[in-house]
């Protein structure tokens, strides 16, 4: 219990020094200090990982001068773009312009508090967690919507226009998805859906209802996220770089993390609903606590991957299509799935040691 | 520390719903809008409803400003500015306005509230049995009754969507 030693020791000593409402705000700012470094070094590292990827895919090295195999790389771009000048359209209203970078970044960020790194890295274990990821991912769109509209440019409305309408669809398979494991958990705070997964993953537990769930979860995870096959928001042949064609420097480099982080959070949701968080494998490492936060990346990573593995692989749908995958496939899927769930769950079918 | 974070809760929602009758940009006023039902979301977090919160981001945040949003992205173009209401019609809404806010203070100062100590978070599970009780207290009638709103909204919807193609393929049918 290293970390939760580490914890307790600073919690301690912040109290003993400082009157009780000092302390309490110091130690938010600590966490907030804490969640924003874990953001940006997640955010370089997941970029840096996508390059290696898909160099890898397309059989090239990929980045690999700066830093040992490349690890820099991404640390030298963040630089490079701290000292780009800031462009703007004219005409554009510049509030929202300077406002949209920071919905995506916060809600981002308010997802990625809820997530459970390990049993006692958890900064917000709120009882109604997974629904609250749900609420929280459905204001990101909301930037989006806001800088392609302010930036004053038809390609960058078009952009905000599709994503718009691609979050708002597959943010419903998202929820159902989740919604068909509640079923079986019972309970919608992360903290007690990975302890009741002590026996057995939920994707093992509900099998085949789960496995649906699964997939239904990481394709519009994926088209959540606006990556590939689903960037119709950025296909670069036909919108140049979609909403944020006029955003530059740092702000573009918002937008840019936020994406990678997104991709993360839906990795990290699928990994603690799916399989198991921070709990190791058959419980074989459940003496040594510490190991959680390994075990709860691993897992994470290997998702990670299979989204970039998406990414680099299939080609981008139209339009029609996806709107069509969603509402015509994966909704009524998902709402037959649910059904399937409940009964199983009914005549208590699930597998459990 | 609580009354703290609501007071500036509560300025944050009085100046920005100012801000949002005030601004004669469109999307501007619809932002303002979404910073005040955050910060309504930011009270129900504070008195620890956090159902009520999420539901609150998830629907007005989420559902409705977006729609809000949708709808002034097709209408409206950046450099359009509202017009200015003539006096008379200001002094009219402000004097209606305060009636409003009369009615709200009075009601809110004549009850007589009661305190409850140890305040405990509302689980979901309860809320979900609650809504399904046929017993007293139960919320089942009104449950059924927006399920039938809705689904009256859904088909209304398709019928306007759909408009003479419906139409078409019953006379062929």
């Amino acid at each position: 219990m290293i970390l939760l030693s580490i914890t307790e020791n600073i919690h301690n000593w912040l109290f003993s020094v400082m009157p009780a409402g000092v302390a309490s705000i110091v130690e938010m700012v600590l966490i907030a200090i804490v969640y924003l470094t874990v953001f940006a070094v997640a955010g370089l590292f997941l970029v840096l990982l996508e390059r290696r990827v898909a160099a890898w895919f397309q059989l090239r090295i990929g980045p690999n001068r700066v830093g040992f195999q490349g690890l820099l790389q991404t640390m030298a771009d963040a630089i490079k773009l701290l000292t780009k000048e800031l462009t703007g359209t004219d005409r554009a209203d510049k509030f929202l312009y300077n406002l949209a970078p920071y919905f995506v970044i916060i809600s981002a960020l308010m997802a990625l508090a809820v997530i459970p790194f390990s049993k006692d890295f958890h900064a917000f274990d709120i009882n109604i967690g997974l629904f609250f990821l749900i609420a929280i991912s459905s204001i990101g769109v909301i930037g989006i919507l806001l800088g392609g509209w302010s930036s004053n440019n038809k390609f960058a409305i078009i952009g905000a226009m599709r994503s718009g309408v691609q979050t708002i669809s597959y943010e419903l398979s998202v929820g159902l998805s989740l919604l068909t494991m509640v079923v079986i958990t019972g309970t919608l705070q992360l903290s007690e859906i990975i302890e009741i997964q002590k026996s057995g993953w939920l994707i093992v537990q509900g099998h085949i209802p789960a496995i649906i769930a699964f997939m239904v979860f990481m394709i519009s995870g994926t088209a959540e996220t606006n990556r590939a096959p689903f960037d119709m928001v950025e296909a670069e042949s036909e919108l140049g770089a979609g909403f944020h064609t006029e955003y530059s420097g740092m702000k573009f480099a918002y937008f840019f993390l936020a994406e990678f982080i997104n991709m993360f959070i839906i990795a990290a949701i699928a990994a603690t609903v799916f399989f198991g968080g921070w709990l190791s494998p058959f419980g074989i490492t459940e003496s040594i606590p510490e190991l959680g936060v390994f075990w709860f990346l691993i897992k994470t990573m290997v998702l990670v991957f299979l989204m970039m593995w998406f990414r680099w692989t299939f080609p981008r749908l139209r339009v029609d299509q996806l709107l069509t995958l969603e509402w015509k496939y994966l909704l009524p899927i998902n709402l037959v799935n649910i059904v399937l769930m409940a009964v199983l769950v009914w005549l208590n079918l699930t597998i459990r040691w | 520390m609580e009354r703290i974070i609501f007071y500036i809760l509560a300025g944050i929602i009085i100046a920005f719903a100012i801000a949002s009758v005030s601004s004669r940009k469109m999307l501007r006023s619809v932002i303002y809008l979404l910073f005040v039902l955050c910060s309504i979301a930011g009270v129900y977090f504070l008195i620890d409803y956090n159902f009520l919160a999420a539901i609150q981001l998830t629907i007005y945040a989420g559902g409705i400003i977006v729609l809000i949003i949708f709808s002034v992205l097709l209408v409206h173009h950046i450099e359009m500015r509202l017009e200015i209401a003539k006096p008379s019609k200001q002094i009219v809404t402000g004097l209606i306005c305060l009636l409003g806010l009369g009615v709200f203070l009075f009601t809110l100062y004549s009850h007589d509230f009661q305190v409850i100590e140890n305040t405990a978070t509302t689980k979901v599970a309860d809320i979900g049995t609650k809504l399904l009780s046929y017993e007293e207290g139960g919320f089942i009638l009104p449950f059924e009754v927006i399920s039938v709103l809705l689904l009256a909204a859904m088909i209304g919807a398709i019928v306007i969507a759909k408009g003479n193609k419906l139409s078409e393929n019953n006379k062929t049918a």
